[in-house]
């Protein structure tokens, strides 16, 4: 791959890129537009988020790519395995190890720190596009901070069944002023927006940088009688024992028997490895599996 | 007194056309002003200049903004105005369609305006839905329905519902009851003067309609091809019509 | 006992691998060559060059044969190649009037200088397949006339000159670029065009079919098709003068469609303006359509609502690299949301039980 530059893009285009993200940055949930590149992924399969990881990525940084939480999905191995072709930066599954984690859909279990970057992939950054379908209108409405529509939403869900029943991609205000989409992530995470570390918006079909400083205010929204609520299957992790953590759901028989595992793999790795063990679990093994 | 809205020489064209030219009027707290005249007459051109909706070629209109007192809105930026839309203002169009929130619960679109203004708390909010719908005559055990359930007249009053819940101080109509039966007319009419009297809003209603304005109207403007021929109060102006159009105006309704 | 899933990278290791296999099918037929593509698939070539806004025959022809023919995939592939090229700065306009023309027709008039050139045309051929195309053999010539010498100007101008067809009014402002800037809206015509140029062949198509059965419709004629070579110039600082660099093969098309007026101005015809890379004439008809459609409000006539009006909803679905990535992302993990709507769903299902229970004891 000598034939592309560090991490595929020019510098320019990197540059580009940077200055989209500085200004977003500077105003927090605002979506910056910027002209994203045909990369050698398809849109939709977190282009956007390439485009910015190669943007902050220097040849010291260490990376990790998880997609559902799990580094060895395809698709995070795919991205990984493209970054160490085009960048050849270090790559790791340890989320402690890692300077920039690039993510679909999950925030790591494990809090990251001030000097992390969280990278998302983002398919569709407009938290209204559902409600308004027009980008020159949805522009506007941001602009002019006119946000009764997003609430009618929430209303008419509890009007029909009784709860919010926005489960991902959540909408979020941040600093009091944007209504954002946090990008499709279980609204499990949403407390955990307000991090130490920056977190970066990368939508590239639809052409959007945006961003979140370090301990930025965001705040779900809802309804004073009808609070924001973290919720998760309620079980514990079958393997490592972890009640905390986000879960995924595994069918094991046609008969209706399920475990539940941690959706954070390396999380789970790492509970293993100091010796917890969940109800269906194994005693850890240095790589198991 | 101040005046809640003053217009000062409103004009808008259309190329060479006059949409409507040289208007100038005040209104004050609590009062209802008419305008009439047939189809072309330049008043609903005129209405949507007052409300903002079309931006006039020449002229002020002045509000008594809460914080500022009276100021232009021509000239007053985007978001101020809009801002206005949904706090201090209300607009009651003909069609219910262009209003309301078609695929949104009856509850949802009264609460809408509320929680524009920062309403965050869902019983509060469809309590007051549930309050406004009784007022318009709309059953409780209807808010979960979406306006396309309703008939013509349930929608127009749904409408009304959903502009007045905020208690805007100022409150333009474009032929509320147009398009609706005479029967249905007749309730709408009765209803808009209860809420008007109860609440002492103020009120622009712009129709071709005179017993609506009769009914509703303190004061009348009379417009012909984009011109005030005449002003005055409605008793006045329908009993002793001075301009020749306005006495043609009169008689066509009284001969009917 | 469960084990979590692993093996990613080696389960897409072998799967680039039978892909490979695949591509290549069974072993003893010929492999197909860059040049028998490029020569033989022309028109494939062709619409990959157009769509992948790359006019590189050879380069076409490897994604084609790359993709196993799956002209959109070979898009992608010509896209993601040309991003990475440096951008050495903008050609001087090309001089569609100074085209060699290899094909040349009007819908308008019968006959105009530089006359009507069908050239090489599926247009009157009878569509019976021809059994003999499957055993080799060798072809005759074609038979061949004098070249015409001569200007070949474009027809619209006939009617220009007669004021009959509204004038483009010529313009010095640099257009935005498309693949540099983000799309903005609303967008000018030359932003556009440039969006139509290298949008999907069927989106197009299907958007000018539309206006053509009545949603916005704009009576459109072929004023002119013209297919050819034109060459392609530019300023070198160094230089102080513009070189012809080389020579790009373009469809242009200019529809006369239905005339204005008002008052103050006498009827007119309008156009419609489509060019695209290489033989490309479908996609060029299609474009002008849709370029007319879209200028409804600079032309002052009224928006019916039609899809080919709506400058919003075709700048944004054109792009068949976006619409296929998009769409096919869909395929990729969505686990932990769908877990998130089963909790939730579940949730409220006991709940919606648990009242029904109630109201029924």
């Amino acid at each position: 791959m000598s034939d592309y530059n560090f991490a595929y893009l020019d510098e320019q285009t990197k540059r580009m890129i940077r200055r989209a993200i500085l200004k977003g940055l500077a105003v927090p949930g605002y979506q910056v537009p910027f002209a994203s590149r045909e990369m050698p992924m398809p849109y939709g399969w977190g282009t956007g988020g390439v485009q910015v990881s190669a943007a902050v990525l220097v040849p010291e940084d260490v990376m990790k790519v998880i997609d559902q939480g799990a580094d060895d999905t395809t698709n995070a191995v795919s991205i990984r395995k493209f970054f160490e072709k085009t960048a050849g930066v270090a790559t790791t599954e340890h989320t402690r190890d890692a300077d920039v984690i690039q993510t679909r859909h999950r925030i790591p279990e494990e809090p990251l720190r001030e000097d992390q970057i969280l990278v998302y992939q983002v398919p569709i950054p407009e938290p209204l596009r559902f409600l308004e379908p027009r980008e020159t209108e949805t522009r506007k409405m941001h602009a002019l901070e006119e946000y009764g529509l997003m609430h009618v939403k929430l209303y008419e869900d509890i009007s029909r069944h009784g709860a919010i029943s926005t489960a991902y991609a959540y909408p979020v205000k941040v600093e009091g002023r944007y209504v954002m989409d946090p990008s499709p992530i279980p609204k499990f995470d949403n407390p955990k927006l307000e991090m130490a570390a920056v977190q970066l918006f990368g939508a590239g079909r639809e052409q959007r940088i945006y961003a979140l400083p370090p301990y930025t205010q965001v705040v779900s929204l809802d309804f004073e009688d009808f609070p924001f609520e973290a919720s998760k299957a309620d079980h514990a992790c079958d393997l490592c024992g972890c009640n905390t953590s986000y879960l995924d759901e595994v069918i094991m028989d046609d008969a209706g028997g399920r475990m539940f595992v941690c959706s954070d793999t390396d999380f789970c790795r790492e509970r293993r490895a100091a010796g917890h063990v969940g109800a269906q679990g194994a005693p850890y093994e240095e790589d198991a599996a | 007194m101040t005046p809640l809205f003053q217009v000062k020489s409103l004009g808008k064209y259309y190329g060479s056309r006059i949409g409507c030219e040289d208007v100038s009027f005040d209104l004050y707290p609590g009062e209802v002003m008419g305008i009439v005249g047939e189809s072309g007459s330049g008043k609903s051109t005129l209405l949507n200049c007052l409300a903002g909706h079309l931006e006039p070629d020449t002229g002020e209109v002045l509000f008594d903004t809460r914080v500022g007192g009276l100021r232009d809105t021509v000239t007053m930026s985007e978001p101020e105005r809009r801002m206005l839309g949904r706090t201090d203002w209300a607009f009651v169009y003909q069609h219910a369609r262009d209003g309301l929130r078609m695929g949104v619960s009856a509850g949802g679109n009264v609460g809408e305006r509320l929680m524009a203004v920062g309403a965050r708390h869902y019983g509060d909010i469809r309590a007051q839905a549930i309050d406004w719908l009784g007022r318009v005559e709309i059953a409780e055990d209807r808010v979960d329905d979406r306006p396309s359930a309703f008939s013509g007249g349930m929608q127009q009053r749904l409408q009304i519902a959903r502009n007045l819940v905020t208690g805007p101080r100022l409150v333009f109509m474009d032929e509320p009851t147009g398009g609706l039966d005479v029967s249905v007319q007749a309730r709408l009419l009765d209803l808009l003067r209860g809420l008007v009297r109860e609440m002492g809003l103020s009120a622009i209603i712009v129709t071709h309609d005179l017993a609506v304005v009769r009914l509703l109207a303190d004061r009348l403007m009379v417009m012909k091809d984009g011109h005030v021929v005449e002003t005055g109060l409605t008793d006045q102006v329908l009993d002793d019509p001075q301009h020749g159009y306005t006495q043609l105006l009169v008689s066509s309704v009284l001969q009917v | 006992m469960y084990v979590a899933v692993k093996g990613g990278e080696k389960a897409i290791d072998a799967a680039h691998a039978w892909l490979a296999e695949r591509r290549r099918g069974a072993k003893e037929v010929p492999e197909l060559s860059i040049a028998q593509i490029r020569e033989q698939m022309t028109l494939a070539v062709n619409r990959v060059m157009a769509e992948g806004s790359l006019f590189d025959p050879d380069l076409a022809a490897l994604a084609i044969k790359q993709a196993r023919g799956d002209l959109i995939e070979a898009v992608f592939l010509i896209r993601a190649y040309r991003t990475t090229l440096p951008r050495f700065g903008y050609t001087l306009l090309v001089e569609t009037a100074k085209m060699d023309c290899i094909r040349r027709i009007s819908a308008t008039f019968k006959d105009a200088p530089g006359g009507q050139v069908l050239g090489p045309t599926f247009d009157y051929t009878h569509r019976l397949l021809d059994f003999k195309l499957a055993a080799e053999g060798s072809l005759p010539d074609a038979p061949k006339a004098e070249p015409h010498i001569g200007p070949v100007p474009h027809i619209t101008e006939f009617l220009n000159k007669e004021d009959l067809i509204q004038q483009e009014p010529a313009n010095d402002k640099e257009p935005r670029d498309l693949t540099r800037e983000p799309l903005d809206l609303p967008a000018d015509r030359a932003l556009r065009l440039q969006s139509l140029t290298r949008g999907d062949e069927g989106f197009v198509l299907g958007m000018a079919y539309s206006t053509q059965r009545g949603y916005g419709r704009n009576h459109a004629f072929v004023g002119e098709l013209r297919i050819g070579t034109c060459a392609v110039e530019m300023e070198i600082p160094e230089l102080g003068f513009a070189i012809e660099i080389g020579e790009v093969e373009l469809t242009e098309c200019e529809t006369v469609n239905q005339f204005t007026g008002s008052k103050t101005e006498p009827p007119q015809f309008t156009r419609g303006y489509g060019l695209v890379f290489g033989q490309t004439e479908r996609k060029a008809i299609s474009m002008a359509l849709v370029d007319r459609a879209l200028r409804w409000k600079e032309l002052g006539e009224e928006n019916v609502g039609a899809p080919a009006q709506d400058e919003e909803f075709v700048l944004y679905h054109a792009d068949n690299i976006q619409a296929t990535g998009f769409l096919e992302h869909i395929k990729l993990p969505h686990y932990v949301d769908f877990q998130s709507e089963l909790e939730l769903v579940r949730k409220m299902r006991a709940e919606a039980m648990g009242t029904m229970q109630e109201a029924a004891e």
